[in-house]
């Protein structure tokens, strides 16, 4: 009865796009990733463990792009996750007035395409004409106007600082919705009870916001590790090849014909997510239940 | 302790200082849009003398704007179309027939939320079934990178809808298919509307996927032929300006307008209920 009603091929259009266009290149890239398949001839030969060897200890700064790849996604992950709880707390708990008006402003960065945002950040940040640097001049700070793309310590921490500024607000939201259905009842019991702030916000927000900040660190850390389109337009991974994170190395790697060790390096990149995606999918599903 | 009024104007403080950090960039672009070349040299905050609307008019012809727009508009309406059927119908069945083959498949869908696409064997594929550098190609990937997500929104919703229903109109002798499209579907709409406006403004900020598969600047959508014109034009930021407010202004009207959605959207997705 079930099974005619609820025929198996309704599935079938979903599971071939996602086969074909998902499943089936991850696949291969297992099996490629251990060969030599390059743009310069046809032949592809079997080799073993090399292009992993080549990433985890040449000089060729593979684990530098790993490294800024943590780097990366840890940063944006914390600063995003405090500023973000600081405006939920402030539109909730905070302003009594217009905190859709802010909320929806503070949202808008977030459906911008994140292209048009670095371009956009790439003529903020100029050292000579851009709108940081005449802003701080004009104050007096001269000091403070620095080469924020080009400058081999600031340029990685600037990538960051834009990206945190794009994706504040749409976690700020996600806080937003978890603060507002906590209940009210507890907030009252507390304030009968004289507990300060500091306490009401460690003993029943925080805890009760676990779930959802849970949730939005892993969107955090999926996007971190999958980071491309601000790298690649702020700084193309310079100045060097500094700023360089796994899916921009990839594409160069692509781009130059080194098919095979940009496979070994998607490869390690799927193992990690997929793994992450596990867990994840469970822990959510843990808590539908509850 | 302070007043409350006082307390509350430092909060609205804090609020509006949020809103210039966030706001001022894209104020910024909209300013410059309408300046001079030279004006726009420093990329400044003031006020053009002589707003210059023909920047727009230059931009869509040198930027090839129009054809662009065409594209991105059928990229986006295409792909969201295809996903959002496909995903529908899967979430359906698999929601409704819980077996633990269907559970199974379930949880290998929603895994692609989690998944990176590894890009240079996916050039293989697209090779072998002769998709590389067509419209319908880009269509058929893009259609493809929204199942995960909107399989596991649309089933939860699913769970929602009372299976009486079904029945009802199995006992009246109406077949699967007539079912789902004549009684589920429409019901769909709520979770439908919110699917439908995230995937079209993601497959409008695309950027990475029409960069590996799309060279024919004839099939670029907006954010490509944005990034191209910006390598033409660099030195000429009132012209990249008004390219930016062309591409965004699109979406800006759409968020707008449909921001219960999006935001309903974003936060079912992540907080379920």
């Amino acid at each position: 009865m079930k099974n005619q009603a609820y025929p198996f091929y309704f599935a079938s259009g979903a599971l071939l796009l996602y086969g074909v266009f998902f499943v089936l290149p991850s696949l291969l890239g297992f099996a490629y990733a251990f060969t030599d398949w390059n743009s310069y001839t046809t032949d592809v030969h079997w080799i073993g463990f090399d292009n992993f060897i080549t990433i985890f200890t040449s000089t060729k700064g593979y684990l530098r792009y790993l490294q800024n790849t943590v780097v990366f996604t840890v940063a944006t992950i914390v600063l995003k996750t405090v500023i973000a709880l600081g405006l939920a707390l402030l539109l909730t708990h905070g302003v009594r007035r217009l905190a859709n008006l802010y909320r929806l402003l503070m949202y808008l960065p977030a459906v911008l395409p994140m292209l048009v945002v670095s371009l956009v950040f790439a003529s903020i940040l100029d050292p000579a004409t851009g709108l940081l640097n005449t802003s701080l001049r004009a104050v007096g700070l001269d000091l403070l106007a620095l080469r924020w793309l080009t400058d081999i310590q600031l340029a990685l921490p600037s990538v960051i600082g834009v990206d945190v500024w794009r994706g504040v607000g749409y976690i700020m939201v996600i806080l937003i919705a978890g603060l507002q259905a906590i209940p009210k009842d507890y907030y009252e019991a507390a304030e009968i009870d004289g507990a300060s702030g500091w306490t009401v916000f460690t003993h029943i927000t925080l805890p009760m916001l676990m779930p959802v900040l849970t949730v939005t660190t892993v969107l955090n850390l999926l996007y971190g590790l999958k980071v491309f389109d601000i790298v690649y337009v702020l700084t193309n991974g310079g100045p060097g090849r500094v700023t360089e994170t796994v899916y921009t190395a990839i594409f160069q790697d692509f781009s130059k014909g080194r098919y095979g060790l940009a496979t070994a390096l998607s490869s390690l990149l799927f193992v990690v997510m997929v793994t992450l995606g596990y867990y994840t999918i469970r822990l959510m599903h843990r808590e539908d239940v509850s | 302790m302070a007043p409350k009024s006082l307390r509350q104007g430092f909060y609205h403080l804090i609020a509006i200082a949020a809103c210039v950090v966030t706001g001022v960039p894209i104020l910024l672009v909209f300013i410059n849009a309408l300046k001079t070349r030279a004006e726009a040299s420093s990329m400044s905050l003031d006020l053009p003398v002589d707003p210059q609307w023909a920047n727009f008019l230059v931009v869509i012809e040198r930027g090839k704007l129009l054809t662009a727009f065409g594209n991105s508009v059928l990229y986006a309406v295409g792909a969201t179309l295809i996903g959002m059927t496909v995903s529908a119908l899967a979430a359906y069945v698999l929601s409704r027939n819980r077996t633990r083959f269907n559970n199974a498949i379930y949880f290998f869908l929603v895994m692609g939320i989690a998944m990176p696409t590894n890009f240079v064997t996916l050039t293989r594929v697209m090779q072998w079934t002769q998709l590389i550098n067509t419209q319908a190609g880009i269509i058929l990937l893009f259609a493809a990178t929204q199942i995960p997500f909107s399989v596991f929104l649309i089933y939860a919703f699913i769970e929602t809808l009372p299976r009486e229903l079904d029945e009802a109109a199995l006992i009246d002798g109406c077949s699967p298919l007539r079912l789902f499209f004549t009684v589920i579907y429409p019901l769909l709409t709520p979770v439908l509307v919110t699917l439908g406006v995230l995937n079209i403004l993601g497959i409008w900020s695309e950027f990475l996927l029409p960069l590996y598969y799309l060279n024919r600047s004839t099939a670029w959508p907006m954010t490509l032929a944005i990034y191209n014109f910006f390598g033409q034009y660099q030195s000429d930021w009132s012209l990249v300006s008004a390219d930016v407010v062309l591409t965004i202004l699109p979406i800006i009207v759409i968020y707008l307008l449909a921001q219960r959605w999006i935001l309903s959207g974003m936060i079912a997705g992540a907080v379920k209920g």
